[in-house]
């Protein structure tokens, strides 16, 4: 019985993997179609500026997420400090805030004829170019306004890692003469590198993906160019080939990571957990830690949140109205069941590639993951070529056999909306999971297995219940993630289906920002309640932690 | 309930579907700007319409690829260039209403009959009335002189009414005249090109720059907006100045429609934008979004009229998408972000 199964997983995996990444390979089969001036006009004009901004952009938001994250993750998991409760799930809300949202928001506080520098002016009685402030619309702008809302993935998997890890390193580092500092750095941060890097992956993707705030502050980088070429030009070769170009980009980035990392591997030795002992934070300190966190807090939620409020508080009776709770339920509806599909398949491939292991497993699942990093409407439009391909050779068939007429099955329907979402979002959930399964170590399996657990049950009675804290991480940013996406959902809904975030970029597309306010807020207020559930689930979910932390 | 029954209520319901009377759209019209009056049509006429909408370009591709399949009765978009495009693909039918040939004006309809203008828009100069005369403008191509020097804000060149702009240039004015306009217009550039059209004009009011290019709804919007205050005042310190209006009239675009090839409901589909080109919806438009009319009997409203009246480029707007490409390569090469 074990032997069968074992033997169809493996086709299983590659046939999953083949599946989810048709987009791609739609995408991919125009680069081998031969370009025409197009491309030439774009290498000799714009490419090398997509490329320079799209390599600061991935250097600036790196080093942002990471500072962030890491610090925020390491005080709330390993300190103790006046407001540390709060913090461990305040962090986590930038989260809920779409990136364009942030952008739209701020660009209005202080943007030339913001009120920021209006008040500024006024005070002062200087005019344009009679001093410096920083431009909003930058490159600057845009890591900023991207950091501050991905640094929460470096922060989650960061946090989980060092909640997770067993306190006898840390206690022998501690009795082998290194400091606090000296067990952070020499022992805790190398033991959560994994995590910190599937967190930082996952941030750095969404950069490259990343269509609203780019094209709204005016950046020429990848995904700008792809939308012109394709959209602007009409010239779908030259824009694939820019695809690939970025899908390059993007492997460039995981490989250097593999090779860094070596033969490294990441499992914890002993498995004796206690409650961790907090590092007690005092004074000046205390205050630092504090401050640490308040500020992607503030500047990440409160800012935004607070001037969406305002707008939405002139507006939101104009916009509260039947057809707005239908968006509401529908977002809801779509956001659960794509975060709990996502996760399922998550542990199907990851769980294959611990038990099977073998390059094509490692291959495919490596591409099942890679439509993180294309833009949503890169994926969209190779949904609906294949999609649409499918559903007329079935009706044409149909039509020549039977003399009827299937129409359309799969394009616009929810169908396809919710494949969109697997192939953007299963490398979230693929990352959080394999990082859990990571800390497992296979000597826990070969006991279970020599103790007589079939590899299902090794999944269910001994992993599980460890990996909690992960699957609820992956369900979670999922969730928020469907919450968010824009793009892929636009195109591909059915008629008469509109989400929240739908709403939103419309009004604010149109420059309505104020009236897209009450729309923007409820996809936040939405994405809190999970958050803040689900945050407290975790810091409960470490192995030997007590449940009244 | 037994098989009978079951029966008799599939055949109801298959019969239903297809007796219903409704017609689908595609529109890359916003859902604000478009479903007020597609509720005004059903209840009118008992049609039922159901709606997607999303960029237009994308919609176009997804329509091209369901085939003969597509479940899209009417494709509504903005932007002539975006029209030609959608003819091009092969997603219209040719329709001949004697309705549509005598509410829109010839320039403003495909010579094909494959796509109709339902408003008009036009893309103009705003200068700030507390440094610019008007008597110091005059034409599109003037925004190339030295006297603007760091002096316009204008958006990016991804942006299809900018394209158009440049695409009506360079029908005006020919390829090689638009590339030296487009040069001299990034250096006349107050800064680097950002943000949306209303921008501009509050860039423009807060002193970064002179002038600014928008279309004149966003500056109705702005005057009429009820919860920016500041965006009031920025729209009122700028004054429109209709370009061009010694030559060939100020640059309009339109949003408009057709209906597509494979529509399954091509009479209500026509009967749709018979509607949409009547009096009431004209009048809507202007109203509700400070377009102008594309019949010349509808009435546009006293806040459009105070803008003054103007002669509109009489261009066949097909040219618009005939140059696109061009335009976007001009652009491009002129250093236009």
């Amino acid at each position: 019985m074990a032997i069968s199964i074992g033997k169809l997983w493996q086709p299983a995996i590659i046939l999953v993997a083949l599946v989810l990444s048709i987009p791609i390979l739609t995408i991919g089969g125009f680069v081998f179609e031969p370009s025409g001036d197009n491309w030439e006009h774009l290498k000799q004009t714009v490419l090398p500026e997509y490329l320079r901004n799209s390599a600061l952009l991935v250097l600036g938001v790196s080093i942002g997420t990471l500072s962030i994250g890491v610090s925020t993750a390491w005080l709330t998991a390993m300190c103790r400090f006046p407001g540390k409760k709060l913090f461990v799930w305040l962090l986590l809300l930038p989260l809920a805030m779409p990136a364009y949202i942030i952008a739209y928001t701020y660009t209005g506080l202080f943007d030339f004829a913001g009120p920021v520098q209006t008040q500024l002016r006024e005070w002062t009685g200087w005019g344009y170019g009679d001093y410096y402030f920083p431009e909003i619309r930058s490159l600057g702008g845009a890591i900023s306004m991207l950091s501050l809302v991905l640094y929460p993935y470096v922060y989650l998997l960061a946090r989980a890692a060092f909640l997770e890890q067993s306190i006898c390193v840390l206690e022998v580092s501690r009795t082998l003469g290194c400091g606090a500092w000296c067990s952070f750095y020499r022992v805790a941060l190398p033991l959560a590198r994994p995590a910190i890097v599937a967190g930082l992956s996952l941030a750095l993707m969404e950069t490259l993906a990343d269509y609203g705030t780019v094209s709204y502050f005016g950046l020429g980088v990848f995904t700008t160019g792809i939308f012109r070429t394709w959209f602007g030009m009409g010239d779908s070769v030259a824009a694939a080939k820019m695809a690939a170009l970025l899908l390059m980009f993007v492997f460039t980035l995981v490989v250097i990571e593999r090779v860094s990392r070596k033969q490294a591997k990441y499992h914890h030795t002993t498995n004796k957990y206690t409650q961790l002992p907090e590092y007690q934070l005092l004074g000046f300190r205390a205050l630092l830690a504090f401050f640490i966190c308040l500020l992607p807090v503030l500047f990440g939620f409160l800012v935004p949140a607070g001037q969406l409020t305002s707008w939405a508080l002139l507006t939101y009776q104009e916009m509260l109205n039947e057809s707005f709770f239908r968006l509401t339920v529908n977002t809801l509806l779509l956001g659960l069941s794509a975060a709990f599909l996502s996760v399922l398949l998550a542990l199907f491939l990851a769980y294959g590639k611990r038990m099977l292991g073998g390059r094509s497993v490692l291959v495919s699942i490596r591409i099942a993951a890679i439509g993180y990093a294309i833009p949503g409407t890169v994926v969209a439009v190779g949904i609906i070529i294949p999609f649409a391909w499918l559903d007329n050779t079935i009706d044409d068939f149909m039509r020549q056999l039977f003399d009827y007429s299937t129409g359309l099955l799969l394009s616009g329907s929810l169908f396809a909306v919710m494949f969109a979402y697997l192939v953007r979002f299963l490398a979230v959930s693929l990352q959080t999971v394999e990082s859990g399964l990571g800390k497992i170590k296979p000597s826990m399996d070969d006991a279970a297995r020599s103790l007589g657990y079939r590899p299902r049950e090794t999944l269910f009675k001994v992993h599980m219940p460890l990996m909690k804290g992960s699957l609820l991480t992956a369900l979670l940013i999922v969730f928020v993630d469907v919450m968010k996406e824009l793009p892929a959902t636009l195109i591909l809904r059915p008629f008469n289906f509109n989400t929240l975030a739908v709403r939103a970029f419309e009004l604010a597309s149109d420059e309505r920002l104020a009236d897209s306010s009450t729309a923007a807020l409820m996809i936040v207020v939405v994405g809190l309640l999970p958050v803040i559930y689900l945050s407290k689930s975790i810091s409960q979910s470490r192995a030997g932690q007590s449940n009244h932390e | 309930m037994n098989l009978k029954h079951l029966a008799g209520v599939l055949i109801f319901m298959m019969s239903a579907n297809v007796l219903a009377s409704e017609v689908n759209v595609y529109s890359g019209r916003k859902e604000n700007l478009i479903k007020p009056l597609l509720d005004r049509f059903t209840a009118q006429t008992g049609i039922k319409t159901n709606l997607v909408t999303a960029s237009a370009d994308k919609l176009l591709t997804r329509l091209k690829n369901e085939g003969r399949n597509t479940p899209a009765d009417v494709f509504i978009t903005v932007d002539a260039g975006r029209l030609y495009r959608a003819k091009q693909a092969g997603v219209f039918s040719s329709v001949d209403s004697e309705i549509l040939n005598t509410a829109v004006p010839d320039h403003l309809r495909d010579p094909d009959g494959q796509w109709v203008g339902l408003s008009q828009r036009a893309r103009v100069i705003f200068y700030a009335k507390d440094r610019v005369k008007p008597e110091q403008l005059s034409t599109y191509e003037d925004l190339a002189s030295d006297q603007w020097k760091r002096k316009i804000c204008i958006r990016g060149s991804d942006n299809i009414y900018n394209q158009s702009l440049v695409a009506s240039l360079i029908a005006a004015d020919g390829a090689e005249a638009a590339q030296q306009w487009s040069n001299k217009l990034v250096s006349n550039m107050a800064r680097p090109p950002k943000g949306g059209d209303r921008d501009q004009i509050k860039a423009a009011a807060a002193g970064q720059c002179d002038l600014a290019i928008a279309n004149t709804y966003y500056y109705g919007a702005m005057l009429t907006n009820k919860n920016d205050p500041a965006q009031v005042k920025a729209a009122q310190a700028m004054g429109v100045f209709w370009p061009n209006q010694q030559g060939r009239g100020s640059h309009v675009n339109i949003s408009g429609a057709g209906v597509t090839k494979y529509a399954k409901n091509p009479q209500n589909a026509l009967k749709l934008l018979e509607f949409l080109v009547s009096e009431e919806s004209q009048k809507w438009y202007a109203e509700v979004n400070f377009e102008y009319p594309v019949s010349g009997s509808a009435e546009i409203s006293e806040l459009v009229k105070s803008w003054g009246s103007f002669k509109s480029d009489k261009l066949n707007l097909d040219v618009l998408g005939k140059n696109n490409a061009e335009a976007v390569r001009t652009m491009d090469r002129a250093g236009w972000k």
